[in-house]
């Protein structure tokens, strides 16, 4: 570990290691795009070539500029500001392909393109679900995971460069997996749709981020370490194990994209979603409650509610959520004995989730008038409620006889969006409308004003995205099972598709009132980064004048 | 009364308890999938994927078909009655990747096998709607046009005898020329590509003879898809498959 006090004479092997990595890659991506026969493999490596060499400008750059010299700053705040930036980035994109693949099924005759593969919603449905949680997601989580644990432990952020290792790292993955998708380049896989050597490459990201994160810890000046980063331990620390056991398999050649997966059939399913749950477990929720654990205190300036119940609610929670995976096989060919214990501990988890729910809504305690005057604190505390509302969801679903009826249907997207767009999206954006400001050192936002607005306008898109894909999916679940009076089924397939398009409409109307809020949000936190302030706040309700 | 401050004061303690206890739950549900043999059934025809099968399975994974249909009929009546027989581990036995789904936009494809002709799925994959006025599928004309690239046809089968699949080295060896006799009804071959594959059917199945379209493959795939099974000879009281 390095120390503050080896700065001045001590060599700098981050400021060489941390670049030559991409050196490194640079020359492999070169070779893979000389010696590929596939032309899969060669755009990815071009893409992958033309990445790395721009991420070496940029550092060269910064070298020449001397800017890493500047290690006597109390806390690395570049970093954290590039993480926002590319969220925002990411955000915006991964919801706008979402829109558009909603439109695709609810108008396939003009949102579909033949003569343009890579449009299709099979090929974009990947990116819009790796856009929006890994790529939005991700960079939320490893910018506030990195402001977070540097002020909690009063250290700066270990490693020196590596950090930005960790940063560039990330960008290349979800370009590789991105452009990867459109090209046809997937696991198929949910959510871990990245080719083997995508996976290798986040594989050496993530370790380097867990031990940038860990090595500011070691030199945390506070003997305790803060509940959030509890949470954003385990978070890292899962992932790795099920992104590691779940993307094993064996490459057809080293110059190509095509992998098989090393289990199969009734195996792979059961590893596919123990990943894929706890994708939602760790990801979705161990690392955003990290970011409720610190965000909603300190905006609210109140301490943590129960510090027991962030004990037993974090212990029982990291230990219910692993056993959940079945319940996405319920029915299935997976044996019933697993059925049956995934059922038992999804129904367990809504407990410790409620735990969860209620440390966060009751740190508010004494502090609820605010509510009424500070959106961003909204923004954050009905995060919060929907994470109450889509974690009692979740278990009513895992139940077997329920699941007969909302497995393979719409009910499932839209208990996907209560969590995602109400949970992981606000807590994240009341998380960027807190750190903005106080990452460029502003007084406050651009606007509170628009900050209602897209609370208001983005509330409402998720109410019309949830309640829509409530009444299809369970339509279509009955549709399938219903009987007419000979015995025969009622309907069939293809009559259940035409019914689901009006909510398919309106799906699609709830998404892109929630993108019409984000770019709100997007215009807000850019004028705000440039020390612009709107004076004229005709919405913004200052305390006085709200209780006036 | 454990102090939960010891944890709190050391980070590596945390990092180790993290991993225990995170690590409880897939080994319990996870591990025994392998060693128990009532996991997967008992059947008799499972084969593996025949070279042009598989390759149409790597386009059904590379156009994400499994984003909207399922390969897994569940033993609940009204789909044992609209698709088959509710499906079977062992079917899926040398799936790598699975393709289960968990989503159902279009119908199961577990046993389309069959159910359609070859001219029904070329028109239904170029163009949906033409035959399908509802449907909300996408259109997939560009794989007739694409000819299918096999070259590395052979390295498939290798990367699945590795993980599990019972190729012989006859079949990786003849995987290209099995390929070949499979999609060109008139080439040589055909019959020592069927004593390898037993019942498996070579035909034109893009409607152009003269070439092996990326069509060709998927069709061959999908027309497979749930066949395989004798479940004449599949005894579903049976104890050992009682699960």
């Amino acid at each position: 570990m390095q120390t503050e006090a080896h700065a001045k004479n001590d060599p700098r092997w981050d400021m060489l290691f941390a670049p030559a990595i991409f050196v490194v890659a640079f020359l492999l991506a070169f070779v893979a795009a000389a010696k590929s026969p596939e032309p899969q493999m060669q755009i990815q490596a071009w893409t992958f070539l033309a990445a790395t060499a721009l991420v070496l400008v940029w550092w060269v750059r910064r070298y020449a500029e001397g800017i890493p010299a500047d290690d006597s700053s109390p806390y690395a705040n570049d970093v954290i500001k590039a993480g926002v930036i590319a969220a925002m980035f990411w955000g915006i994109a991964g919801m706008l392909v979402g829109l558009i693949i909603a439109l695709q099924l609810a108008f396939p005759n003009i949102f579909y393109f033949p003569d343009l593969p890579f449009t299709n919603f099979g090929r974009m449905r990947p990116l819009h679900t790796s856009a929006v949680i890994f790529a939005f997601g991700g960079n939320v989580l490893i910018a506030t995971s990195f402001y977070v644990v540097q002020r909690t432990c009063h250290a700066r952020l270990a490693g020196g460069v590596w950090s930005w290792f960790v940063f560039w790292g990330y960008q290349i993955f979800i370009l590789i997996a991105g452009t990867g998708y459109l090209i046809g380049v997937t696991q198929a896989r949910e959510y871990a749709e990245p080719e083997w050597y995508a996976d290798l490459w986040l594989t050496l990201v993530w370790v380097t981020y867990l031990l940038v994160f860990l090595g500011t810890i070691w030199k945390r000046k506070e003997p305790h370490i803060y509940v959030a980063n509890w949470f954003y331990l385990a978070f890292i620390v899962t992932i790795a194990m099920l992104h590691i056991v779940n993307n094993l398999a064996v490459p057809i050649s080293w110059l190509s994209t095509k992998s098989y997966s090393a289990f199969s059939g009734v195996q792979d399913a059961l590893i596919q979603w123990w990943y894929g749950h706890n994708a939602v477990g760790f990801f979705l929720t161990a690392g955003f409650l990290a970011i409720m654990y610190y965000f909603i205190p300190k905006q609210a300036q109140r301490p943590v509610y129960s510090y027991r119940l962030s004990i037993v609610h974090f212990w029982s929670l990291i230990f219910i959520y692993i056993w959940a995976g079945p319940h996405h096989l319920h029915y299935t060919a997976l044996p019933n004995w697993a059925q049956t214990l995934g059922m038992t501990f999804s129904i367990m988890l809504w407990m410790p989730s409620w735990g969860g729910m209620i440390n966060g809504l009751m740190t508010l305690s004494g502090a609820w008038d605010k509510l009424r005057t500070d959106p961003i604190l909204r923004m954050l505390v009905v995060s919060v409620a929907f994470y109450g509302m889509s974690t009692f969801e979740g278990p009513v679903m895992s139940i077997k006889a329920v699941n007969s009826l909302s497995h393979y249907t719409d009910w499932t997207i839209g208990h996907v969006h209560s969590g995602a767009l109400g949970w992981v999206g606000f807590v994240s954006f009341g998380a960027l409308y807190c750190l903005v400001p106080w990452l460029w050192k502003r007084e406050r936002l651009y606007s509170t004003a628009l900050v209602e607005w897209h609370f208001w306008i983005s509330t409402i898109g998720i109410v019309f995205y949830i309640t829509s894909m409530w009444v299809s999916g369970i339509m279509q679940g009955l549709m399938w099972r219903a009987y007419n009076e000979f015995g025969f089924l009622e309907y069939s397939f293809v009559e259940t598709v035409a019914a689901m398009h009006p909510y398919y409409v309106i799906r699609a109307f709830g998404g892109l009132l929630y993108l019409s809020g984000t770019l709100i949000m997007a215009y807000n936190l850019w004028r705000t980064a440039r020390g612009d302030i709107r004076l004229a706040e005709p919405l913004a309700l200052k305390p006085q004048l709200a209780t006036a | 009364m454990f102090d939960h401050g010891i944890l709190e004061r050391h980070s590596l303690l945390l990092v180790v308890g993290i991993l225990i206890v995170v690590a409880i739950g897939g080994i319990v549900e996870i591990a025994p999938l392998f060693y128990l043999e009532s996991t997967i059934e008992k059947v008799q025809g499972m084969r593996p994927y025949t070279p042009l099968e598989l390759a149409g399975r790597a386009i059904y994974m590379r156009e994400g078909c499994y984003l909207c249909h399922s390969q897994m009929i569940r033993p609940l009546r009204d789909e044992v009655e609209r698709y088959g027989h509710y499906s079977l581990a062992a079917e899926s036995m040398y799936d790598h990747p699975f393709q289960w789904g968990s989503k159902r936009t279009g119908p199961d494809l577990a046993r389309v096998g069959g159910k359609y002709s070859d001219e029904w799925h070329r028109a239904h994959l170029a163009d949906p709607r033409s035959v399908v006025p509802e449907s909300v599928m996408p259109p997939y004309v560009f794989l007739e046009k694409n000819e299918l690239r096999f070259d590395d046809i052979a390295d498939s089968l290798r990367a699945n005898r590795i993980v599990g699949v019972p190729y012989t080295e006859d079949m990786i060896a003849n995987a290209r020329a099995d390929l070949i006799a499979q999609a060109m009804p008139d080439a040589n071959g055909v019959d020592a590509f069927q004593k390898r594959y037993p019942k498996a059917s070579a035909r034109d199945f893009d409607g152009d003879p003269k070439r092996i379209s990326e069509m060709d493959a998927l069709i061959a795939y999908l027309q497979m898809l749930g066949t395989l099974v004798d479940f004449s000879t599949y005894k579903a009281d049976a104890p050992e498959n009682r699960r």
